[in-house]
């Protein structure tokens, strides 16, 4: 209690020492905010500013990088559960059971992420044309994103079976998660974008997390010899 | 200090609110007005590519998370039964549950840290969803209309000193006084964003962490423009960004000598941002502190901040990547810290190699490649043992820090059940180091039946001579639900002498405190935890740490804000237990900068070890009786006269043939010397 009051008391004495809240806004909102300040430092040497008591959070803003980044990870996610839906039908090995079905919970939560994040946002989900899943917006042949498997590669992964299977899993998916860290670069090289608090951890972490399972993969393959 | 990465259904709300679309916004206004029910479906936005229009319920339903895949051979999942795995949903009504813990106070995020509409009810929230055409927003998820929890708010990190808390924030900071923790009360909001907002303090200094590109000098909330499109025929060409001399990402110092009026400092800008940071102390030099910084994220350019260079360690050896950088900071001219090292903590000592450290499978020592782990996400430092522990994406570390400036890989691990290596923390003797594993990257619901009880989980390793070896995972043992994101994350020590307990945050999967003592077999002993933030999607939540901090635990609740805990006694933990680890004081804590528990020799700590020894059965019941009475007749005469001399006779008498485990024996130790010596 005494600690309590001690407070109340620093916050009246705000209105000589600091432009308080409490100073612009009366002692109704310092009681409502229990004698809380709201303050914005400035630069290294700067003074910090305070702020009214009801200042509310605002966002930086969005560019259109993101959000062609978010429809097309979302295609390039969209092959790794191709592929991962192969393997309970492709294979017995435990160990890439084991990692496909790692990336394919991975994969699958982050589609619905990135649909979210599109659709809150008043954005198609995908960059393709309505009814021609092989065309761009503009009509043109929608361009594979980096590290994706072309139909040739899906065709041989879908025709082998045991250790063949493994094999080509594994090497396919190493090159289909490299295209997405090549993917998260390029976000990141690009003026404006990844300033979004969501997209910034969420590449990031795609980033880190296909990494961590490229190093696993790796390994794998190397025991396989 | 977590990475969050996925699964954002807030992230709706935010957009709802504020971006969705101008374009949408200027289109619609100008339509007739419509009854809700035909709203809900000619607002549906005019048909997208390759989207058909929707109900609100199947819109609902399209937010939904997919069901968890089975568990994978051979591997063990997580309790259904267990009376945390269904709760009420809810943001602040949620159902709660606890064993051996109580939760006497719990605070809202200040004002500051939330958009400028909380309530489903408020007509700014009503307008812009009904003009988004997201669908009838009496009828959408209440999560979805309340823009509750955006990840720009997100709560992050603690550090304490004295009676005040600081709480990291992706927006700012703020700082709550405890002096009374039941009645924790909110004194400073502090706007500068740039997350996640990681906090240390010592004496009068602040520092946090930024890493985000919308990080900013001054403080500002305003980010930087995106640029304007390109010119017609050149959309394909390769624009980099404008380097921004404002821009800041890297490691910020306040002074906070006046608690309600912190002033910045110093800004010591890095290449790749600070994830988290860890402050370390030098024993033997007073005058100066040092920080560690962990970047994860991408290298600037070198247009931005000079020297930068994300280049592959072999094309150049001055690149920003596979290192730490050490911020030396004289504690009395703050505005002179500077990076003063960056250490190359992956070498191959062999080959001089950068990237050093064999990846990808388990612990065997076979063929070692250079690999990728770049980076360190979190390092926990021990002073008084000279060393420290990283947790660096792909591997566990070790690092002798007798030198600050110039740390010292000495062992490194890895594990193929480790996704992501997140954070670590010592027991107090040294001789065993928890580990925790991100996997999902925080904002993943990996808590679920399905998930298997090794992956996102604690790896706890014996340490001997310098050497790590893997004992055994703890992971959360209650089943989450699908709509909770959850995973190992931060914990402290709980200091309980004789025993080694870790309170730990599990996101939405809330607290838990863990026993650790045998580290091939750990167990939990209390927990704490609330249903999820919705029901039908996954809200981003939960606790990012949980900390004991001079007998209390406090969590950082991303959306909700601080949660305040006791314990309580159960048959795992006894009120002397309990009690003797609320007589350990420390006037600051910065869990990275993990200190050495002392113990004074009070009757209480030495009934604790009474306590265990007795769960244990090292002593005759007897014994125990005796000890128990000769005790509380020292403590009726206050430690005066006769019975404090029949303590230090018991003490050389006890027998210690009953100790089977040379933990016992500690603890006989232990508590013979508080009987010999004991203090008021």
């Amino acid at each position: 209690m005494r600690r309590h009051r001690d407070w109340r008391r620093r916050c009246g004495a705000a209105t000589l020492t600091v432009a308080g809240a409490c100073a612009l806004l009366g002692s109704a909102s310092c009681a409502a905010q229990n004698g809380s300040v709201v303050v914005q430092p400035g630069a290294p040497g700067e003074p910090t500013k305070t702020l009214p008591a009801d200042t509310h959070g605002t966002l930086p803003p969005i560019a259109a990088a993101d959000v062609a980044f978010m429809q097309g990870m979302i295609m390039h996610h969209s092959q790794a559960v191709e592929m991962t839906d192969l393997i309970p039908s492709h294979t017995e090995n435990q160990e890439v059971r084991a990692i496909g079905a790692k990336i394919a919970s991975s994969q699958a939560d982050e589609i619905r992420m990135m649909q979210r994040w599109l659709k809150a946002r008043g954005q198609a989900t995908s960059m393709a044309m309505p009814g021609m899943p092989d065309m761009d917006m503009n009509g043109k042949p929608m361009t594979p994103m980096p590290g994706m498997l072309t139909p040739e590669q899906m065709a041989a992964l879908k025709a082998a079976r045991g250790a063949e299977f493994d094999r080509l899993f594994l090497t396919g998916m190493i090159q289909h998660h490299g295209g997405a860290l090549v993917m998260v670069k390029d976000l990141f090289d690009t003026a404006g974008a990844g300033q979004d608090a969501e997209i910034f951890e969420f590449v990031t972490d795609v980033d880190n997390g296909q990494r961590a399972e490229i190093k696993i993969m790796q390994k794998m393959l190397e025991e396989m010899h | 200090m977590g990475t969050l990465g996925k699964q954002l259904p807030l992230a709706a709300l935010t957009a709802i609110v504020l971006y969705a679309g101008a374009g949408l916004l200027g289109a619609q206004e100008q339509k007739p007005a419509e009854t809700p029910s035909a709203q809900s479906g000619s607002d549906q936005e005019q048909p997208k590519a390759g989207e058909n229009k929707k109900t609100p319920a199947e819109e609902e339903e399209e937010f939904a998370p997919k069901p968890a895949p089975p568990l994978p051979p051979g591997m063990t999942g997580a309790d259904v039964n267990d009376p945390r795995a269904k709760l009420k949903p809810g943001i602040y009504d949620a159902g709660e549950t606890a064993m051996g813990m109580k939760h006497v106070a719990f605070v809202k995020k200040p004002d500051a840290f939330q958009l400028n509409a909380s309530s489903p009810d408020d007509p700014v929230v009503q307008k812009t969803v009904r003009m988004l055409g997201v669908g009838n927003p009496a009828k959408m998820p209440k999560a979805m209309q309340t823009v509750i929890a955006q990840l720009a708010f997100a709560n992050s990190d603690f550090a304490f000193q004295g009676n005040h808390l600081f709480q990291g924030n992706f927006y700012g900071m703020s700082i709550y006084d405890i002096s009374n923790p039941a009645k924790i009360n909110l004194l400073t909001t502090m706007v500068c964003p740039g997350g996640q907002g990681d906090v240390s303090v010592y004496k009068n200094l602040m520092f946090m962490s930024v890493e985000m590109p919308n990080g900013r000098v001054d403080c500002g909330v305003q980010g930087f423009p995106p640029e304007p499109p390109p010119a017609p025929g050149h959309e394909k060409e390769r624009r980099l960004p404008t380097p921004q001399k404002d821009r800041f990402r890297g490691v910020r110092i306040f002074d906070i000598s006046d608690i309600k009026n912190p002033k910045q400092v110093a800004a010591v800008q890095t290449c790749r941002g600070s994830h988290t940071h860890t402050l370390v102390e030098d024993p033997n030099d007073k005058d100066n502190v040092y920080i560690y910084v962990s970047g994860t994220s991408f290298v600037r350019q070198s247009e931005e901040l000079e020297g930068c260079s994300n280049a592959a360690p072999d094309k150049d050896p001055n690149t920003a990547l596979f290192r730490i950088e050490v911020i030396k900071v004289p504690v009395a001219h703050p505005e002179e810290a500077k990076v003063v090292s960056s250490p190359r903590v992956f070498i191959d000592p062999r080959t001089g190699a950068l990237n050093g450290l064999n990846n990808g499978g388990s612990h065997d020592k076979g063929e070692e490649k250079p690999a990728d782990t770049n980076q360190c996400h979190d390092i926990t430092v021990y002073s008084a043992i000279g060393l420290a522990a990283g947790a660096c994406s792909g591997n566990g570390i070790l690092l002798d820090i007798k030198d600050p400036v110039n740390p010292k890989r000495v062992d490194a691990v890895n594990d193929p059940n480790y996704s992501y290596w997140h954070s670590a923390s010592f027991s107090n003797d040294g001789t065993k180091v928890v580990y925790t594993d991100e996997w999902g990257g925080g904002l993943g619901a990996r808590c679920r039946a399905n998930d298997p009880n090794k992956w996102g989980a604690d790896a706890i390793f014996s340490l001997k001579d310098n050497k790590l070896s893997l004992a055994s995972y703890y992971k959360l043992p209650a089943a989450q639900g699908d709509t909770e994101n959850c995973v190992a994350h931060n914990g402290s020590l709980v200091p309980v002498p004789g025993r080694d307990i870790e309170v730990q945050a599990w996101y939405q999967g809330g607290v838990s405190v863990m026993d650790f003592t045998d580290p091939a077999h750990p167990f939990e002993i209390a927990y704490f935890d609330r249903g999820p933030i919705d029901d039908k999607m996954l809200v981003l939540g939960g606790d990012w740490s949980a900390y004991w901090y001079n007998g209390t635990i406090y969590g950082s609740e991303i959306a909700r804000g601080v949660d305040v805990f006791e314990l309580t006694p159960t048959k795992f933990l006894t009120q002397n237990e309990i009690d003797a680890a609320k007589t350990v004081h420390v006037n600051e804590l910065n869990v990275q900068d993990q200190q050495k528990l002392e113990w004074p020799a009070k009757l209480v700590v030495a009934k604790a070890y009474l306590d265990q020894l007795a769960r244990s059965q090292a002593l005759s019941a007897k014994q125990l009786g005796d000890l128990q009475k000769a005790i509380k007749s020292a403590e009726r005469s206050h430690l005066k006269g006769k019975s404090a001399a029949k303590l230090s006779t018991m003490a050389n008498g006890l027998d210690r043939s009953g100790a089977k485990t040379p933990g016992d024996a500690a603890r006989l130790e232990a508590l013979a010397e508080i009987l010999k010596h004991p203090v008021a």
